[in-house]
């Protein structure tokens, strides 16, 4: 760099002068310079994973400006009127003021459909980018000592996105969405004891009454995204204050934290990624229609039409009232028990519990009070990968039900076979799910030691002077063989008398499952296997 | 401490002991060998690819400029014109694709920068366990034991446990206050009771226009709704919602009716709520042949020969059937309501 160039860096400019003068402004009126030392310089991992979150939130960020822009034309009221908007195939139809305000926004408000395009777009991608930020964390073990509380918070987040989902899709009131707030409302009125009038409070009036989407426009757009935001916050906190995890890598350790800073790279990634999001969904909002509502008509509760299907993130919920046998309900002392519905609500409600409660178990198994920032590759964590692949593939056959009727129509199959094989696959698919995942992972541990031990095939094949032919395996470098050895095992947990010489059922349940995690398991390679293999 | 009433002061928690838990902590672990050699850019290397890089990036920028301006344009320039749903797709498609490049522009420049120009070396920084320093713990247990002595929190249980209470009862009202959301009538009593009423006859949906038992050829279905329902001015959705029914006519040979139903059918013709058992699709898809009803949410299947019993899916109870006659000029008219509540289970059903 030239003498003139320093110079000129070191001589503040014009601008400098404003920017000086604008910071001390600020600064002595909030003492901001204090939260800009702190956090100005706080170093960022990087790996192309941890940026899932980052797509959650910016299209939470897209979801919230779309939004706005619709409540400025949307009027969730359901007072019947005539269609007399500027969509011929409608014109006359009676039809509540919610979806004519929605069909206003799509053919009348320039720039409504594409806000309402975008604002659906980003709502899937938010609600499928937590759903793949949770599987990171989750086969990375990053929800460990200190983060199982964020785990739960982002858990919370997750149950908030579906609720803003659902609440979002049942506003223009079409018949897709009245259908789908019927489905909710039978399911309501199956609760035991209170179910009736829940449904009755709920809907204001028998169903579908003529308040449920005013109030379901209050919850969407006040209360959950309220709700939504102040835990966003205690995300971000968290996050903060316990520093991001990294993978394993020369130089990482436990005790430290290895990336770019936030000012200025991590800051203009970020924020440019924030753009790019941003880009990607208004490219998708431009190019393909999402939600047609104008070719479903309003709500009627007499037509329905064949293939319906819920929007993706509710399917696995759908898929599950479908895959109930019949008859699954009973009559006791003149009440009725409808366990067609009851038994999957159950079966949701256990499975989205044990997400939440995941990393307490894990802890309390391997009883590890220590922290955790190195990341976990999942090979090197087999039980909880198979755990995980098991969860996966329980949501994926329920997911696969809400289409079990497009299933069978298209490969041309009965729609009970489809139903059958389904049920059979969500018993077996979970088990077959762990068992493969977890033999995989400890076979791709061996192939980490093989190579961590005795390096890789080079693909260079010698003939020694005796004609023998043999191919020279290449050791990795020093920081190549780190990423593969720094990781550790546990070993399965011995019964052994508590203080009063008793042998409590807890800790029988505890030694068996920590069996069950740890019984097979390849340990980690050591120094001295190192260099006893370095002297072959 | 000596000085401290019983019951005011706090007893301050040990640390959680490192514990690795059934972790295998080796004491033989390879060394960790330090961060990698930085590894250089292009264009830390050459200042002619510096300056090519600095260029692209101003470019994005630009680029971002003109497509936001492009947008602003592309709002006025391709109005929606009514009625025309090319109008719309131009609109939505180039104001759109305006904002994208607008959006684009600044997400790859910014990108694009931090990767190829920013300082691209790895810093480190040192964690500290999230846990508060001893000397803070025992500053925070302080302040809490000083708060404890000077509110006797624990000391007075009285005032605490009366406290507690209040807070605990506080949220009644709030339970009572959500009981108009609905209006004061028995829910259960209009779940029971539809439109349906002796006399009332069967009428197209939506159209509202009565049918005559002689329009209802062999094989065919209507899409059933009370008569007058068309006309109300109030509860119109609410009344449809239960009343809807499916009418169809079958061989009297194929039906296979109930001895105590034989009555409710007329020359084949049977009449049942289009309201699912399940939780309350209309079960709207008639196969012809089989007889079969199939619900298009949950895919419960009914078998119409056999008073709609459920042959497949999650629907535990048939569909309920309107017993249905003729009228003096021959118009299909319901002999009463449905003899049980339609559509899904609900707690008081039976009752």
């Amino acid at each position: 760099m030239s003498q003139s160039v320093q110079d000129k860096a070191a001589a503040p400019g014009p601008g400098m002068k404003f920017t000086g003068w604008a910071a001390n402004y600020v600064d002595e009126r909030t003492s901001a310079s204090t939260a800009v030392k702190a956090l100005g310089r706080k170093i960022f991992p990087d790996h192309w994973s941890f940026m899932l979150g980052e797509v959650a939130l910016y299209s939470f960020i897209v979801i919230l400006i779309s939004g706005t822009f619709l409540t400025f034309f949307f009027d969730p009221s359901m007072t019947m009127v005539e269609y007399d908007g500027s969509y011929l195939p409608l014109k006359g139809i009676e039809m509540s003021v919610a979806y004519h305000t929605s069909l206003d926004l799509s053919f009348d408000i320039r720039g409504g459909l594409l806000m309402r395009q975008v604002h659906h777009w980003a709502a899937l991608l938010f609600i499928a980018s937590i759903g793949l930020h949770m599987l990171r964390v989750f086969f990375t073990g990053a929800f460990r000592k200190p983060r199982e509380l964020n785990w739960v918070v982002g858990f919370l987040l997750f149950v908030l996105a579906m609720a803003e989902g659902f609440t979002g899709y049942s506003l223009p009131d079409d018949l897709l969405s009245g259908n789908g707030l019927r489905i909710i409302d039978g399911m309501i009125k199956a609760f035991p004891v209170v179910g009736v009038w829940m449904s009755y409070l709920f809907f204001g009036d028998e169903f579908p009454g003529t308040v449920v989407i005013p109030r379901l426009y209050v919850l969407h757009i006040m209360l959950l995204p309220a709700i939504l935001i102040a835990t966003l916050a205690i995300h971000m906190v968290l996050l903060v204050v316990n520093k991001h995890t990294q993978f394993a890598g020369p130089g990482r350790t436990n005790d430290n934290v290895v990336g770019s800073p936030v000012m200025p790279v991590f800051a203009a990634k970020a924020g440019g990624f924030f753009f790019l999001v941003f880009g990607v969904l208004m490219l998708i909002g431009s190019l393909f229609t999402i939600n047609p509502i104008w070719n479903y008509g309003p709500y009627d509760p007499s037509p329905v039409s064949a293939g319906t299907q819920p929007d993706w993130y509710i399917g696995f919920a759908d898929g599950a009232l479908r895959l109930v046998p019949p008859g699954w309900e009973f009559v006791l002392f003149g009440y009725t028990w409808s366990w067609n519905i009851l038994a999957p609500t159950l079966v949701l409600i256990v499975f989205i519990g044990l997400v939440a409660v995941y990393p307490f178990i894990e802890a309390w198994i391997t009883g590890d009070k220590r922290e955790h920032h190195i990341a976990d590759r999942p090979r090197n964590a087999p039980t909880r990968t198979g755990i995980g692949a098991a969860g996966v593939v329980f949501y994926a056959v329920l997911w696969a039900a809400a289409s079990s009727d497009l299933i069978a129509t298209h490969f041309k199959l009965t729609i009970e076979g489809v139903i059958t094989s389904l049920q059979v696959l969500l018993i077996v698919g979970p088990i077959a799910a762990f068992l493969i995942a977890k033999r995989t992972c400890l076979a791709l541990q061996r192939k980490d030691r093989e190579i961590a031990l005795h390096g890789y095939e080079s693909g260079r094949i010698v003939r020694l002077p005796g004609g023998e032919y043999v191919e020279v395996h290449e050791q990795l470098d020093d920081y190549e063989r780190w990423r593969l050895l720094d990781f550790e095992e546990y070993k399965p947990l011995t019964v052994r008398p508590n203080d009063k010489g008793r042998i409590t059922a807890g800790t029988r349940l505890r030694a068996g499952l920590s069996r069950w995690f740890f019984e097979d398991r390849v340990m980690p390679v050591t120094q001295k296997e190192l260099e006893d293999a370095s002297r072959h | 401490m000596a000085t401290t009433p019983p019951g005011t002061s706090l007893q301050a928690s040990p640390q959680d002991e490192n514990d690795p838990g059934t972790a295998v902590v080796s004491s033989n672990i390879p060394a960790n060998p330090g961060l990698a050699p930085e590894h250089q850019r292009v264009t830390d290397l050459d200042p002619k690819e510096e300056k090519k890089a600095e260029r692209l990036i101003a470019t994005f920028f630009a680029l971002s400029i003109v497509g936001s301006v492009f947008a602003a344009v592309a709002y006025s320039l391709f109005p929606i014109i009514p009625g025309d749903m090319q109008s719309v797709r131009n609109n939505n498609l180039f104001v759109g694709l305006g904002i994208t490049v607008a959006l684009l522009g600044v997400g790859i420049g910014a990108v694009h920068w931090a990767k190829s120009l920013m300082h691209g070396h790895e810093l480190v920084e040192e964690r500290h366990p999230t846990r508060g320093d001893d000397e803070t713990r025992d500053a925070a247990v302080e302040i809490f034991s000083q708060a404890n002595k000077e509110s006797g929190f624990t000391r007075r249980s009285l005032v605490r446990n009366t406290l507690i209470g209040a807070l605990l009862a506080a949220p009644i009202p709030a339970v009572a206050l959500f009981r108009d959301l609905a209006p004061a009538a028995d829910p259960i009593k209009k779940m029971k009771n539809t439109m349906w009423e002796p006399g009332v006859r069967l009428a197209r949906d939506p159209s509202g226009l009565p049918i005559k038992a002689s329009e209802v050829t062999i094989g065919s279905a209507f899409h059933v709704i009370p008569e007058g329902l068309a006309e109300l001015e109030h509860h119109k959705i609410e009344e449809k919602a239960k009343a809807a029914v499916l009418l169809m006519r079958l061989p009297v040979d194929v039906l296979n009716e109930l001895p105590e139903r034989a009555s409710w059918s007329y020359q084949g013709i049977v009449a049942y709520s289009k309201i699912c058992t399940h939780v309350g699709c209309p079960v709207a898809l008639y196969e012809q042949q089989t007889h079969h009803l199939l619900c298009p949410c949950h895919q419960s299947e009914f078998d119409v020969a056999n008073h709609c019993e459920v042959i497949f899916g999650p629907a535990a109870r048939p569909l309920p059937q309107l017993p249905i006659t003729i009228d003096d000029e021959g118009y299909l008219v319901a002999q009463s309501d449905f003899t049980e509540p339609v559509g899904p289970s609900f707690w008081e059903r039976e009752l």
